[in-house]
């Protein structure tokens, strides 16, 4: 027995003395560097080592090979014939056939991408999409975009709102940098708030969405991402002026002190002076007014030790005014000669990033985000008056890991908030403060192939919805290539602002009727409901193109509900829901490249909008059961020095709409069905510079008498909220880019 | 406050689960023989089934296999032969010819240290 522990000892002494040693270069731009990780094997074994961070090695001789192959990416393997151990040192060049120079891949990232291995049906929009239409705010951005409506607003403010799912903005929960933005009084001009050019991407969620932003999502999520300094251009200059009298000036300051810190300065500023009564109603078609919006923000990025964040102070200050003609807000406010609007808004958002990835364990990380907001808006409608001011802080603190390996991720954290709100609705005052605080645990599941599942509960205590668990369920799976089958179970709850969230209700005057229960805001209940979605996406290719085919169905059924009931023409009531309340939503989608150098994309939704009014459920109104969507874009092909032209065409085609009863109608209502054709086209000189022309509403459609009682704006009839197409007409726009790469030093 | 404490106390063993996790965490890549996502999918499945993998994505352009792993649990040798197992030589380890010969065809990469 001794002697075979002699002999193993002896043996492994001799091959322990069999022992090749060396060092391991490679050879770049003509010098030559000691290299880590270059993978050394004897060849058909599986005897084999990686050299250190100085390149050198120890490998055992083999008794069964003496051919040792040298590999590392990007350079040529080499194998060497090693017959006795010895010093071996040895440089790699570099592989030709790594560098694919020749090759040009000619597929192009889309601009919207809609993924196929995520669970929730999430969509990118790229800052490139948002170019296709010269959008000046995050309100239009989504022009272009299928999944959300844009809707026309009352004639007053001529701000444009959003849908998803034939849901109004309120039900969805629309974020910057996954801080709650849109929210309480910005609900309704929040989205004008941010300017188009400070926009990197947008990330929109169908259906409930994750848990981590929050319990508020009912339909969707929207996400904003603003651009960061460290990747900004130094100097970004944007000018857009239109023949309805807006102008908009956009300038980007970003600055990199060092490796690690950037700042960034984005300044913009828009206002429109011209008057405008086409349809001679006495009234402007479209408000004047004047936007001053400054946004400063600081990044800290170390890459090697996994810190980032971001510091950001923001300052806004909006002036919209609007009415008669001959409404001068120094003379004729308060009185009844003529009828005039002011609405004046200043804000200030201050937030704190900082994140940390373990560098080691890259899936493990730290997120904190902390920010703070006071929204401040004074406003009169003739003899009515709105004014709120709104104060809220976020927090979370959220952490990222997984479970034994990075199939099975999971989230979790903690949030607080709160939100105090001091309104004046006519001679009412409101005052009221939320708190809410809240934990987080999502999990997420990924095969690698076929399914992915990502489960998400939150407990919330809110001082008034009281305790609660909020569950969301998101699946995909991949039944066969190409495709991918998406489902989504949720719930979601908010606090209903019922005045900020129906501002246009000022604008008539209808009288406010609140059928009060003794809920807890408003003396009416919050709002509940459960979100379910289908989806299937199929990828084809048809004549050597590639395009994909997409059905959605989403329907969102309240278990409570705040109604806003514009049946009575005289009225305007709140009260919660008896009866039945849903949004059923239908979406079928075509992407596809006809040509090289085009993308079309087609869609055709069906809406139905149903509550209990009282005693009947209807369609609710304003609310289109039919919309067709088409967009085509065409980029001709690069000439020297990267200039191009490119060309963008979007149809909207929107179905008849119901119109609650009122004097100008009569009762049951609907409105024509209409279509909306905008174009523009792009030319882009260099990288640097770039100029676009553009036209909207081509087909010239126009609402001809929008506002009910316009010659009486005084009395009981009034109501501006009646709105259910263009007022202006086809409109033309121009403007220019310009974007500095690098700063000479 | 109470409802605070709480919710710290019920995310407790959340965290004190992730600290536990950490043991002699080694972060290496090597380069991984294949061709398209199915070879993705398949060299990181593979992967997974080994003890103490964190962390395996290969990489379809540059065919680097980057992987996180618990060294006590197993040993770099030890994945470049689970990887080859299925089909996908490494620097380390040679496939076996029946295995590489049963692929799909369009994961039948070119054979480099093969003579």
């Amino acid at each position: 027995m001794k002697n075979i522990y002699l002999f193993i000892l002896l043996f492994s002494w001799s091959v322990q003395s069999q022992q090749l040693t060396g060092q391991i270069k490679i050879k770049e731009n003509a010098t030559e560097l000691p290299i880590e990780g270059v993978n050394l094997i004897w060849l058909n074994t599986s005897m084999g080592t990686i050299t250190d961070q100085s390149g050198n090695f120890k490998l055992p001789m083999s008794p069964n090979s003496n051919k040792l192959v040298i590999s590392y990416l990007g350079f040529k393997t080499d194998t060497l014939v090693i017959s006795s151990p010895k010093r071996l040192i040895h440089t790699l060049l570099p592989d030709a056939d790594d560098a694919l120079d020749e090759i040009t891949l000619t597929e192009r990232r889309k601009a919207i991408q809609k993924s196929y291995l995520e669970a929730q049906n999430i969509i990118r929009v790229s800052s490139e999409e948002l170019l296709k239409a010269a959008c000046c705010n995050l309100s239009e951005s989504f022009e272009t975009n299928p999944s959300i409506d844009v809707n026309f607003a009352d004639a007053l403010t001529g701000t444009k709102q959003i849908k998803m799912l034939g849901l109004s903005s309120p039900y969805l929960l629309i974020s910057e940098e996954n801080i709650p933005m849109v929210r309480g009084a910005s609900q309704i001009y929040g989205l004008t708030f941010t300017p188009g050019t400070w926009i990197q991407s947008i990330q929109i969620t169908k259906g409930a969405g994750s848990v981590v932003n929050g319990f508020e999502s009912i339909a969707g999520q929207i996400n904003t991402e603003i651009q960061k300094p460290s990747q900004d251009a130094p100097i970004y200059i944007n000018a857009y002026t239109s023949v309805n009298g807006r102008q908009e000036f956009n300038a980007h300051f970003n600055t990199k002190w060092n490796d690690k810190w950037s700042a960034g300065s984005y300044v913009h500023v828009n206002q429109r002076t011209q008057k405008f009564d086409k349809n001679a109603d006495s009234f402007l078609d479209v408000p004047i007014s004047k936007q001053i919006n400054v946004l400063n923000r600081w990044q800290y990025t170390d890459g090697t030790k996994g810190w980032v964040g971001f510091a950001s102070l923001r300052f806004l200050d909006d002036k919209k005014q609007t009415g008669s003609m001959n409404f001068d807000p120094e003379i004729h406010r308060d009185t009844t000669t003529f009828w005039g609007s002011e609405i004046e808004t200043q804000r200030v958002d201050a937030s704190l990033k900082i994140g940390y990835v373990f560098p080691d364990t890259p899936y493990q990380s730290f997120g904190f985000q902390s920010a703070y907001s006071n929204h401040d808006q004074d406003s009169y409608f003739g003899l009515r008056r709105y004014d709120i001011e709104h104060k809220s802080f976020f927090t979370n603190l959220l952490f990222n890991s997984i479970i034994s390996n990075t199939k099975n991720k999971f989230k979790t954290g903690i949030n607080f908030s709160f939100d105090e709100y001091n309104e004046r609705v006519d001679l009412v005052d409101y005052q009221r403060r939320d708190e809410v605080i809240g934990a987080f645990f999502e999990y997420s599941y990924d095969s690698l192939e076929k399914l992915n599942i990502t489960a998400g509960i939150r407990l919330d205590s809110h001082n008034r919805l009281g305790t609660f668990v909020t569950p969301r369920v998101h699946l995909r799976y991949n039944p066969w290539e190409r495709s991918v089958l998406r489902a989504s179970v949720g719930s979601g709850r908010k606090v209903a602002n019922i005045f900020a969230e129906n501002q246009k209700l000022f604008g008539t005057n209808r009288l406010i009727q609140l059928v009060e229960n003794g809920g807890s805001v408003y003396g009416l209940r919050p709002e509940k409901a459960w979100n379910y979605g289908l989806s299937f996406r199929q990828g084809f290719t048809l004549f050597q193109k590639q395009g994909d085919i997409t059905v959605d169905f989403y329907r969102t059924q309240f278990e409570d509900q705040v109604v806003v009931d514009w049946e009575q023409a005289s009225h305007i009531r709140f009260y919660n829901l008896e009866g039945s309340s849903y949004a059923n939503s239908f979406q079928l989608e075509l992407d596809y490249v006809p040509f090289r150098n085009t993308a079309l994309r087609l869609a055709y939704k069906n809406y139905q909008v149903k509550t209990t009014y009282g005693t009947q459920t209807l369609q609710k109104p304003l609310q289109p059961e039919e919309r067709f969507f088409a967009n085509f874009e065409y980029k001709f092909e690069n000439e020297e020095k990267g200039s191009q032209w490119k060309a963008d065409m979007t149809y909207h085609f929107v179905g008849e709409q119901r119109l609650p009863s009122n004097s100008r109608d009569g009762a049951g209502y609907s409105s024509e069905r209409y279509g909306l054709l905008s174009m523009q086209i792009t030319r882009v000189f260099s990288k640097q510079f770039e100029v676009y022309l553009g036209g909207e509403n081509l087909g010239n459609y126009k609402q001809l008498n929008p506002i009910v009682g316009a010659e009486d704006p005084f009395g009981s009839t009034f109501d501006t909220s009646l709105v259910y197409a263009p007022i202006f007409g086809k409109m033309f726009y121009a403007g220019l880019r310009f974007k500095l790469n690098n700063i000479k030093k | 406050m109470k409802k605070i404490i709480i919710l710290l106390i019920a995310l407790l063993p959340v965290i004190g689960f992730a600290q536990k996790a950490k043991k002699d965490i080694q972060k290496t890549s090597f380069e991984v023989n294949g061709v398209c996502g199915m070879c993705k999918a398949r060299i990181e499945k593979q992967a997974f089934t080994i003890k103490g993998v964190k962390s395996a994505t290969w990489d379809i352009p540059s065919h680097q296999f980057s992987i996180i792993y618990d060294a006590s649990k197993t040993s770099l040798l030890n994945i470049h032969e689970e990887i080859a197992s299925v089909g996908h030589d490494t620097p380390l380890a040679t496939a076996p010819d029946e295995v590489y010969n049963s692929l799909h065809m369009c994961c039948m990469y070119e054979r480099e240290s093969k003579e």
